[in-house]
C-alpha cells in the first residue's frame, strides 16, 4: 500500500488523538487518590478561635506570623504585588467590611490576623481543576505543591483573599530555611496548612503556640466538650463573610 | 491541498516574515517568563489574572461566533452564507488555537499541563472548558477541512459531515456558556457573580467574530480574487448590528443593578472600571473609548441606510471588535479582581514582555488565519 502524504499526515493526527483520549479514559477510570468527604460525628472538624480583644492588647505584635512564616519556609518578599503570606495582620475595617460607622467606637485600623479559613465548602477546592487543592476529613484545606499547575484559578475563587502565588523563585528570599518543611519553587500557589505537619506530631499550629497572649484557641469543632467548642457557647464571635456559604472554620472573638 | 499556502507574491512573504518575527520576539519573551516566573508580568497578589486570561476569554467569542455564518447557512439556507461559511469555520480554529496558547502562557508550571488529564476533575469549571475547547477545535477543524477538501476534488461534501456540522451549533455556544461559568460561579468576585454574563459573553462574541469576519472578507476582496459577494457582507452587517445592540442592553441592565440597587460590593467594580477607586482610574479612559467606539458603531450600525454603505461598515465593525476588545479583552477581568477580598484597590497593566507574549500569540492567530484563507482562496481560484 503506498501512502500519500496527506494520508499520512491524517493518520498520523489520528493515533495522536487516540492516544490523547485513551489517556483520558484511563485517568477517568483510574484509582482516586483523593479521599472522599463525608460528614459524620465522629470525624474531627480543626478550627481556631481568635480572641481579638487579648489580641489588641499587643499593640504591634506580628508574632503569630513571624512564627508561621519562620516554620513554613514562607518567603519575605519586599515587593508588595509577589508577597507571599500564610498568616498576617490587616485592619479590622477590611477584614469586616461594611461594618464600621462613625457613630461606634471600633476602631477601623485595628490590626487583626487573618489566614485561610479552611471552609468546610471551600471555593478553591470545587474549582482546582487537578485536585492539588482539597479538603481532608478532619477539615484541613490541603495544598499539592508538585501537582499545582499555577492556574490561580483557586485564588480568583477564595472569597478571602488567602492564597499568595509565587511569581518568583522564593528561595532567594528566605533568610532561613527549616529543613523540616519542603520549600517551594516559582509558579505555584500557598496558603497556610494549619500546620497539619504539627497536629500529625500532636502539636498545635505554630501561631497558636508564638500568641504571647493565648488570643488563639485551636481544635475540635465537632467535639462539644473541646476548649474551643466552650469558648464559642460562652462568647459572641463572628466568622469572615459567611453569607458566601463557604463555612469558615476560623472564629473572631469580639 | 496545503502547499498552497506556500506559494505566494512577494507581498505574501514579506506579511508571513513580519508575522513570524513577532512570533519569535513573543517567543523569546516566553523563555524569559519560563526562566523568571509570572513576576515579569504586571500581575500580583491582588490581580492574579490580566490580559492572558481576558484576551483568552475575548477569543473564545470569536471562535463562538463561526456559528453566526453556520447556522443561517445550514439552518436557514441563507445561500449568501455558502461561500464564507468555511472562512468562519477556519476563523474558529485559529481563535481556539490563541485561546489554549493563552492559557498555556499564563500557567505557573506549564511542564504540568497535562495533569489536567492525569486527574480529571468533573467540578472544576477549567475540565468543561478544556473539554468543550479541543472538541469545538476538532469539530471546526474537521469540517473545514472537509468542505475545502471536497470542494478541492470538484465533490459533493460527504453525506456524515452534516450532522457533525449540526453538532457544531450548540457546541459553539457551550464554549462561550463555559467560558462565562469560569467566572459567575465564584462566590467572591460581584462583577462576574450574575447570571447574565453568559448571555452577554454570547451577545459580544455574535458581534465581535461577524465584525472580524466583515473586515477578513473587505480584505479579500481587495487583495485576492476572492469576493464574499455584496449580500453576504450586508448580512454580516445586520448580524452584527443585533448583537451588538443585546451585548449593550446587557451592559445596561448590569450597570442599572449595581447603581440602582446602591449595593457596594456590586457597585464598586463598576466605579472602578469607568470613574476610579480610591484613586485609581487606569482602566477608566479605556473603558470610555470602548462606550464611546461601541455608541458610534451602534449609530452607523442601526440606520440601514449607513450599514449598507461598505466603508461605513468597515469603520463600523472596526469600532466594534476594538470597544469589544477593551471592554472584555482587558477591562471586564482585570475588574473582577478590584476591590481585593481584603479591599485592597490594586493597579494593573500588562509590562513590555507582557505584550511582546501576547503581541506573538495574536501573530500566530493572524499566520494561521492568512495561510488558512490562502489555501481557501487557491482551491476557489482552481475550480
Amino acid at each position: 500500500m503506498k501512502l500519500s502524504r496527506k494520508d499520512f499526515l491524517r493518520l498520523a493526527a489520528g493515533a495522536v488523538a487516540l492516544a490523547g483520549a485513551g489517556g483520558l479514559v484511563h485517568a477517568v477510570n483510574g484509582p482516586d487518590a483523593t479521599p472522599r468527604l463525608r460528614s459524620g460525628q465522629d470525624r474531627k472538624r480543626w478550627g481556631m478561635v481568635i480572641d481579638l480583644q487579648k489580641c489588641h492588647e499587643e499593640k504591634g505584635c506580628d508574632r503569630c506570623a513571624r512564627a508561621c512564616h519562620a516554620t513554613h519556609n514562607v518567603p519575605g518578599i519586599p515587593d508588595k504585588a509577589h508577597e507571599v503570606k500564610w498568616i498576617w495582620n490587616e485592619r479590622s475595617a477590611d477584614v469586616f467590611p461594611f461594618q464600621p460607622s462613625e457613630y461606634t467606637n471600633q476602631s477601623a485600623d485595628a490590626p487583626l490576623p487573618v489566614l485561610c479559613n479552611h471552609c468546610t465548602d471551600p471555593a478553591c477546592v470545587r474549582v482546582c481543576p487537578t485536585r492539588a487543592t482539597w479538603k481532608r476529613q478532619d477539615g484541613v484545606v490541603m495544598m499539592d505543591y508538585h501537582r499545582c499547575i499555577g492556574c490561580r484559578y483557586c485564588m480568583a475563587a477564595c472569597p478571602y483573599g488567602s492564597r499568595s502565588f509565587n511569581y518568583e523563585d522564593p528561595r532567594p528570599h528566605l533568610e532561613r530555611i527549616n529543613p523540616d518543611f519542603p520549600t517551594r519553587t516559582a509558579g505555584v500557589v500557598e496558603k497556610c496548612n494549619f500546620c497539619e505537619e504539627r497536629l500529625a506530631r500532636g502539636q498545635l499550629p505554630a501561631c497558636v503556640e508564638a500568641c504571647p497572649r493565648q488570643a488563639m484557641a485551636f481544635g475540635d469543632l465537632n467535639d462539644e466538650q473541646s476548649a474551643i467548642r466552650r469558648i464559642l457557647a460562652r462568647r459572641f464571635s463572628v466568622q469572615r463573610q459567611p453569607e458566601l456559604g463557604c463555612g469558615p472554620s476560623i472564629f473572631y472573638l469580639v | 491541498m496545503l502547499d498552497k499556502a506556500l506559494q505566494g507574491g512577494r507581498g505574501y512573504w514579506a506579511w508571513i516574515t513580519l508575522l513570524l518575527l513577532l512570533i519569535a520576539a513573543g517567543f523569546a519573551c516566553y523563555l524569559r517568563q519560563l526562566e523568571y516566573g509570572l513576576g515579569i508580568t504586571g500581575l500580583s497578589r491582588d490581580v492574579s489574572w490580566g490580559i492572558y486570561i481576558a484576551q483568552f476569554t475575548f477569543f473564545v467569542g470569536v471562535a463562538a461566533s463561526a456559528v453566526m455564518v453556520v447556522l443561517p447557512y445550514y439552518l436557514h439556507d441563507v445561500r449568501q452564507f455558502g461561500r464564507i461559511t468555511v472562512l468562519g469555520e477556519l476563523l474558529a480554529v485559529a481563535a481556539v488555537i490563541m485561546c489554549m496558547l493563552f492559557i498555556f502562557v499564563d500557567m505557573g508550571q506549564p511542564g504540568r499541563v497535562l495533569n489536567v488529564l492525569l486527574y480529571p476533575t468533573p467540578h472544576s469549571l477549567m475540565f468543561w472548558d478544556m473539554v468543550s475547547l479541543s472538541g469545538y477545535l476538532l469539530l471546526n477543524a474537521v469540517i473545514a477541512s472537509v468542505m475545502l477538501g471536497a470542494e478541492y476534488k470538484g465533490l459533493a461534501a460527504p453525506g456524515w459531515i452534516r450532522p457533525v456540522i449540526y453538532l457544531s451549533i450548540p457546541w459553539a455556544v457551550s464554549i462561550h456558556t463555559v467560558t462565562a461559568f469560569l467566572y459567575s460561579g465564584l462566590p467572591g468576585r460581584p462583577l462576574w457573580f450574575t447570571a447574565v454574563l453568559a448571555p452577554r459573553f454570547l451577545a459580544s462574541a455574535f458581534a465581535s467574530g461577524p465584525a472580524l469576519l466583515i473586515l477578513l472578507c473587505l480584505a479579500l476582496r481587495r487583495l485576492t480574487s476572492f469576493d464574499a459577494g455584496k449580500e453576504a457582507i450586508r448580512k454580516l452587517g445586520v448580524i452584527v448590528a443585533y448583537a451588538m445592540t443585546a451585548n449593550v442592553f446587557l451592559l445596561l441592565l448590569e450597570l442599572f443593578t449595581a447603581f440602582y440597587s446602591h449595593k457596594p460590593e456590586h457597585r464598586e467594580p463598576f466605579e472602578y472600571l469607568f470613574s476610579g477607586l480610591n484613586g485609581h482610574h487606569s482602566l477608566a479612559l479605556l473603558m470610555w473609548l470602548s462606550a464611546a467606539l461601541a455608541l458610534a458603531a451602534l449609530a452607523a450600525l442601526l440606520v440601514p441606510r449607513w450599514r449598507e454603505n461598505e466603508r461605513i461598515l468597515a469603520l463600523a465593525s472596526a469600532a466594534v471588535f476594538l470597544s469589544l476588545w477593551l471592554e472584555k479583552g482587558m477591562g471586564l477581568i482585570v475588574a473582577g479582581f478590584v476591590p481585593s477580598p481584603l479591599r485592597r484597590v490594586t493597579a494593573y497593566a500588562p509590562t513590555a514582555p507582557e505584550w511582546a507574549i501576547v503581541l506573538g500569540i495574536w501573530a500566530l492567530g493572524a499566520l494561521l488565519v492568512t495561510m488558512f484563507y490562502k489555501i481557501t482562496v487557491a482551491v476557489r481560484e482552481q475550480v
